[in-house]
């Protein structure tokens, strides 16, 4: 597999490849079909039929050509894989360079997968402007992987604020009733601390050792990751405010406690691709920015006492905070909301603790938070079809009218509670045994996580799923379709997969990981345990 | 494939064998679990329809009948009457992969025992598991002596209780799903002994709990007994926590988690140390959490809510043994920590004591069963808190057998009592003792088979109680004088006072043990009948599918006992299971004895064991004297208690403690705090400062802040557009001379 | 010579502005404008008795620019006093935002 992929080039075409290709497909359908009257139901006159099955083989292709990436990409090279580099502002000093890393390979194949199950997810849910609904998802993955493979500053930045546009759109046409008040504040928190980031960026790129060019010294901005990561020079108080912009931009996008309000909100009133787009891809964002950013351009800032311990602690108050208030939520996509925050949390932590298996748990964490938050987020809006409530009391017994949902309900609430043999496990249990090598008090406090998260999810389920079937409503609930069965269904295999045999994915993040502790470690002479045997 | 062997200085003896299908064991239940799995999910599952968004109206037929055991046809909560279409496949497969399991399980046993001295366990890795850095977690498992013991114990009393089931729920229309269920669990407790590192076992551990958590909620339309469910779950894992502590600290320490590299390294630290005392102490929390002892036990009498032979299984002869089989297995790790051992001890004598008590005063035949679970998991603690790690695992093999029999005799009372009741459709409880009495006339081999585990429970010789019991307790009064146990001091305390009162604790627990089975058998076959004429009628034995397990069970409550006598009583093969387990636990044992082998003159052991059988019949004698049948009356019109009796009745309130210092302030500052007070409160309204918010749920009696700050600003903006030309002439004029001054003194 | 020359034209420049500024009649206010120009014309004339004739051509430049914009400004009053019947500059404020 590897050999046929290299004897046609892949290396070189992939990654302009998948950012296009959603871009053409937008594109596409936004001009396919028949655009809906006023308050006409489309899917039952069928006039969603043509956007959602060309932006699905859009979504499919896409896929298909992002798995080719798990046999290209090389696990032992450190360097830059399948990398693309055009001048695109010369005078700026700016260039359209993308490249892959051992994170970045998995975030894109979660991006791409998800957004797949995303698009054929929302068949039956978007019953109205279903053309603008599935181009506005193609150009929002075109934002999100552009995020995940950006190699040049400036294309980073206008790749995050890109994909802000079209999900402010989603959740502010097809969501809920809040939902005006959800996005803007959406909009607001993220686009706030972003135009920090790029004051921080400008500065970078302007604070570049002079350049020369044929003997002539000039004075070009670079905005090259690899310059600003090798050859960037700044004071380190200059060093601590370009963290904190960065810091602020990634803090709300993880979200961090105590800037995650915007979540629960967004959440709760996006549609429910909304939801699992914003759970399992955009939430990622924020760390993969402190992974490729915040932290290894200004390590001594990231790693001083004080910064890291304020970060640790809130990563951890955020960790049983969050899983705390999702104890009480009546509204059950608020409490899986809420639970993102404590998981996002386990990512913090696994970060700024700093080893090899605290940061591959972080990794770990991220992806496998992607599935079983986006199954669970699905799941809920399957539900939410069919009863058009998400009050957890409007619900109970229904395990014995739905016994499929309930099945995987019950499997996915287990992985995200995290039991061993399910994905959960193995990022928390990575994380929270390597960041007690280095903070174990704080890892400590993050375990009994375990507790509340299990007291939270089985609560919830069990005024679900159990307890006497006692509403007339819930007694003619049909169970899961063909369609649905065929969604949920890689997501579980992914849930168990990832649970017994990480290791394939484990070993591409690997060196990155390493390269990314080693390198943070060496700069900010920051000693993490080591270990005399 | 896969298999890659430990690399020992060659070979492993066993390699070769039928030993090397090691892997087969856990997989057949597994193999089980799938395909009743898929039995239960297709005959209940129907394809919903294409657009579930639409209004269909009575989209779905009657879903509501198809009655997945949640609620009964007849509206009889516990056991409604719908015979599942694939029920006999599902016979078939469910109990027959636990045959062939433990038919594997005998084979290998075989083997093992044809090679007269193993002294290295043999490990197969299968492939590697969670590979980062200096963590190496691989997927393997272990055979020693320790785990044949524990595989033999699983799969043939488990198959036992497997043929059990298929008569006592063959009429649950939930049919195929307990056996999935079931043997999940089995899978799942296999993994648990046979796993060669703590995340493996770990693994196994959840897993357990999790079928535990399925299976006592399994008549889940009852409210109580999903909730009973719940809160095993959520008890065993504050225990898990602790479990995790352990581990990481291992890791952070050792740098090994697997057990051969743990005990190959755990001299390294200080004996006594902190780091070791802290590790065994949380790994304590999670046995405490598994093997419900104080102050985690409050989950299993409430496990009583699922189906008996469920109780049987998991919380009698497995499930909960799992964390004597963890101490058994980390044996070098609390030999090198005597505080944790004195810890160990207190607790386990601590709940023996304290459960035994409750016991007295419970009516509901399994909640009394459920008590003597929890004592007699104290026992084992006890035993191999104390270093004697033998007796632990011998008293865990001993129990197996008779709390089994006890379970699945009590299964096969509540079945005559049930299809009594059905019969007459009453609603009384079936599984209260007042509604019961004279049970021999209707049920004699099963009154024959419970007594046998009365008087093996109570350690009347020669049953097989009598046996672990008698070497528990002797090994802690022998090591109250010879063991670091003994040098040790438990908070200021010296540890051989500690031991011996643990001893006493024993005896007392021992001797009210004896008093409230007694009573049990008392109430439930003795005396006059307080069921209701009607009813009577109906009650008979159960089915042979059921009664013969519990035949089988009885045998072996009787010889169970023989295979580790004493020497001081030279009937039989003496010792035999401490010699076998002698490679795993040895060392260890020395250790803690202080070097060498506490030996006690035959004399005192004659006195101890002497001792042993008086408090058992003094116990039983007791009972006899003082317990009336007669006067009892059927729940229904039965008196209230009082005094200390209504204390052990409801439990000393424990339950009742634990919500209101517990459950109730976690949830309400959840709620109060932390969700309305700061997310909502605080972070919120300092946003709102910002966002425009008309159409808010502001909380009640709030102002609406409505981004005044945002409209402030703009209004000073406004201020700049007056239209007034006169004010844009001064501006004008301002900035001329502003920048003339700028560039002047520049 | 100069000096003295530059500074009357500086107290003429001075009272224009004050009249632009203060003065509430709209013509008024042009009246004073065209004292503005015509201040800095004196500046210009004063400057070409000492530099050159080039002066003199600005001040020729500046009085065709005054004519024309006086032309176009008081076309304007009347069109405004059309429309709002006074030229008191304090009432006039359309572009007010």
């Amino acid at each position: 597999m590897h050999d046929f992929l290299l004897s046609i080039g892949y290396n070189y075409w992939i990654l302009p490849t998948l950012l296009a290709l959603p871009l053409v497909g937008a594109l596409l359908v936004a001009f396919t079909g028949r655009r809906g009257e006023e308050g006409e139901d489309e899917v039952a006159s069928g006039a969603a039929r043509g956007p959602r099955v060309l932006a699905t083989a859009v979504f499919a292709l896409e896929f298909i050509l992002s798995l080719g990436l798990w046999w290209a990409f090389d696990p032992s090279y450190e360097g830059w894989q399948q990398s693309f580099d055009r001048a695109w502002i010369p005078t700026w000093g700016i260039r359209f360079t993308l490249g892959l890393d051992g994170i970045a390979l998995m975030m894109v194949l979660l991006t791409t997968f998800i957004m797949l199950l995303a698009s054929y997810g929302s068949f039956t849910s978007i019953r109205r402007k279903a053309r603008s609904y599935y181009a506005l998802l193609l150009l929002l993955t075109t934002g999100m992987l552009g995020v995940f493979m950006a190699l040049d500053l400036f294309l980073f930045y206008v790749m995050w604020e890109a994909m802000l546009i079209p999900m402010y759109f989603i959740v502010g046409i097809w969501g809920g009733e809040r939902r005006i008040y959800a996005s803007l504040k959406f909009f607001i928190y993220t686009m706030v601390g972003s135009l920090l980031m790029l004051v921080g960026i400008v500065y970078l790129g302007t604070h570049q050792p002079l350049t020369t060019v044929n003997g002539i010294v000039t004075s070009v901005p670079n905005f090259s990751y690899d310059a600003a990561l090798n050859t960037a020079q700044f004071t380190q108080r200059g060093a601590l405010w370009l963290f904190g912009a960065f810091f602020l931009a990634f803090a709300v996008k993880v979200p961090m406690f105590p800037l995650h309000t915007w979540l629960p909100d967004a959440h709760v009133e996006a549609p429910t691709a909304g939801s699992v787009v914003l759970a399992s891809i955009m939430l990622k964002l924020g760390t993969f920015g402190f992974l490729r950013l915040a932290v290894p351009l200004f390590p001594t800032a990231a790693m001083q006492p004080a910064v890291r311990t304020a970060v640790l602690v809130l990563a951890v108050v955020g960790i049983v905070y969050g899983a705390l208030v999702s104890l009480v939520q009546p509204d059950f996509k608020k409490l899986v909301a809420y639970s993102s925050v404590s998981h996002l949390g386990f990512v913090m932590l696994g970060i700024f603790a700093l080893t090899v298996q605290s940061v591959q748990g972080a990794l770990m964490v991220m992806i496998n938070h992607g599935l079983s938050t986006g199954a669970l987020f699905f799941l809920i809006g399957m539900i939410y079809e069919r009863r058009h409530t998400r009050l957890i009391e409007s619900y109970g017994g229904i395990a014995r009218v739905v016994p499929m949902f309930a099945a995987m309900l019950t499997l996915v609430s287990l992985s995200s509670i995290g039991v061993p043999g399910t994905n959960g496990f193995v990022g928390e249990f990575l994380v929270l045994i390597g960041s007690f090598r280095t903070a174990p008090v704080l890892s400590l406090i993050a375990t009994t996580s375990v507790i509340i998260s299990a007291a939270y999810l089985l609560w919830a389920i069990q005024r679900i799923l159990f307890n006497p079937l006692d509403k007339r409503e819930n007694e003619h609930v049909s169970d899961l379709n063909r369609r649905e069965l065929l969604l949920m269904a890689p997501l579980v295999a992914g849930i168990i997969w990832l649970g017994v045999y990480p290791a394939p994915v484990l070993r591409r993040m690997e060196v990155s990981a390493e390269k990314f502790v080693r390198q943070v470690e060496s700069k900010s002479a920051v000693r993490t345990a080591a270990r005399e045997r | 494939m896969l298999l890659q062997h430990a690399a020992t200085a060659g070979a492993h003896p066993l390699e070769g064998t039928v030993a090397s299908y090691l892997w087969l064991l856990p997989l057949l239940p597994l193999l089980g679990f799938v395909l009743n799995g898929l039995l239960s999910l297709t005959s209940a599952f129907h394809l919903g329809p294409d657009d579930p968004g639409a209004d269909h109206g009575h989209d779905s037929h009657a879903a509501a009948a198809h009655d997945e055991s949640g609620g009964g046809a007849h509206g009889d909560d516990h056991h409604p009457v719908q015979r599942h279409r694939h029920a006999g496949l599902v016979s078939l497969i469910g109990p027959g992969v636990l045959i062939a399991a433990f038919g594997l399980a005998l084979a290998i046993f075989m083997a093992m025992r044809g090679l007269g001295e193993m002294h290295a366990p043999f490990v197969q890795r299968y492939f590697s598991w969670m590979p980062v850095g200096d963590l190496v977690v691989d997927a393997s498992f272990q055979l020693d002596q320790l785990s044949m013991v524990m595989v033999l114990i699983i799969t043939g009393v488990g198959a036992l209780i497997h043929l059990f089931s298929v008569g006592y729920m063959q009429d649950d229309p939930g049919y195929p799903r307990y056996f999935a269920y079931l043997n999940l669990f089995v899978f799942f407790m296999l993994v648990l002994v046979l796993g060669a590192n703590y995340p493996i076992l770990f693994i196994g551990w959840e897993g357990v709990g999790l079928c535990s958590y399925l299976l006592i909620g399994f008549w889940f339309s009852e409210k109580a007994n999903a909730d009973a469910g719940k809160k095993a779950f959520i008890v065993n894992r504050i225990g898990d926590f602790g479990f995790l502590i352990a581990m990481f600290m291992l890791f952070a320490n050792l740098g090994r988690l697997d057990f051969a590299g743990v005990n190959a390294t755990i001299g390294q630290l200080p004996f006594g140390g902190v780091v070791v005392t802290a590790i065994c102490l949380f790994l304590f929390l999670g046995c405490a959490g598994k093997s419900a002892q104080i102050p985690l036990y409050v989950w299993l009498p409430d496990a009583m809510a699922g189906p008996t032979p469920v109780s049987a299984l998991i919380h009698a002869a497995t499930m909960v043994t799992a964390g004597v089989y963890l101490i058994a297995r980390s044996n070098v790790l609390f030999s090198m920590a005597p505080v944790a051992g004195l810890t160990v001890v207190l607790i386990g004598g601590l709940t023996a004591l304290f459960a035994a008590s409750i016991g007295l005063k419970q009516w509901d035949i399994k909640k009394v069963l459920a008590y003597s679970t929890v004592s007699q998991l104290g026992y084992m603690f006890v035993g191999v808190g104390s270093g004697a790690y033998v007796a632990g695992v011998f008293h865990l093999m001993t129990h197996a057998f008779f709390k089994a029999l006890l379970f699945l005799g009590s299964g096969s009372v509540i079945y005559a009592m049930h299809a009594a009741y059905h019969a007459t459709h009453s609603h009384e409880d079936a599984q209260d003792m007042r509604n019961m009495g004279g049970m021999k006339k209707y049920m004699p081999i099963t009154w024959v088979l419970m007594w046998g585990a009365t008087l093996a429970i109570a350690g009347v010789p020669p049953f097989a109680g009598f046996f672990s019991k008698d070497e528990i307790l002797g090994s802690v009064f022998l090591r109250a004088t010879h063991s670091t146990l003994a040098d040790a001091r438990w908070l200021g305390i010296p540890g051989n006072y500690v031991l011996y009162l643990v001893y006493v604790m024993g005896l007392a627990a021992a001797f009210m043990t004896a008093v409230y089975m007694t009573r049990m058998m008392i109430y439930t076959f003795h005396g006059p009948n307080r069921t209701g004429d009607k009813e009577r009628e109906h009650l008979r034995e159960a089915p042979w599918i059921m009664t013969g397990p519990l035949v089988v069970l009885g045998v072996l409550s009787v010889i169970g006992g023989w295979f580790n006598i004493p020497a001081a009583l030279p009937v039989g093969p003496i010792g035999a299971l401490e010699h076998w387990l002698e490679p795993v636990v040895g060392e260890s044992t020395l250790r803690v004895a202080g070097g060498t082998l506490p030996e006690a003159s035959h004399s005192l052991e004659y006195l101890l064991i002497a001792v042993a059988i008086v408090i058992a019949l003094a116990g039983i004698g007791f009972a006899f004297a003082r317990l009336k049948p007669q006067r009892l009356v059927p729940k229904a019109q039965a008196p209230a208690e009082h005094g200390f009796g209504l204390v052990l009745e409801n439990k000393y309130y424990v339950d009742e403690a634990y919500d209101a210092a517990v459950v109730q302030p976690v949830v309400g500052v959840s709620r109060g705090l932390l969700w309305r007070g700061v997310d909502v409160g605080l972070i919120d309204r300092l946003t709102r400062l910002l966002v425009q918010s008309k159409d808010d749920d502001a909380a009640p009696g709030a102002v609406p802040m409505g981004g005044w700050m945002t409209r402030a600003v703009g209004y000073l903006g406004s201020q700049l557009q007056s239209g007034r030309v006169g004010t844009y002439a001064w501006v004008l004029v301002v900035g001329v001379l502003f920048v003339l001054g700028a560039f002047s003194f520049r | 010579m100069l000096a003295e020359s530059l500074f009357f034209s500086a107290v003429l420049f001075t009272i224009g502005v004050v009249g632009v500024l203060t003065r509430r009649n709209a013509i008024i206010v042009f009246m004073c404008v065209e004292l503005m120009l015509n201040a800095v014309n004196l500046t210009f004339v004063a400057f070409a008795r000492v530099y050159g004739v080039a002066g003199q051509v600005f001040v020729f430049f500046v009085m065709t620019v005054a004519a024309a914009e006086a032309a176009v400004g008081l076309a304007i009053i009347i069109a405004l006093f059309r429309h709002k019947q006074t030229v008191d500059l304090s009432n006039i404020n359309l572009l007010k935002g």
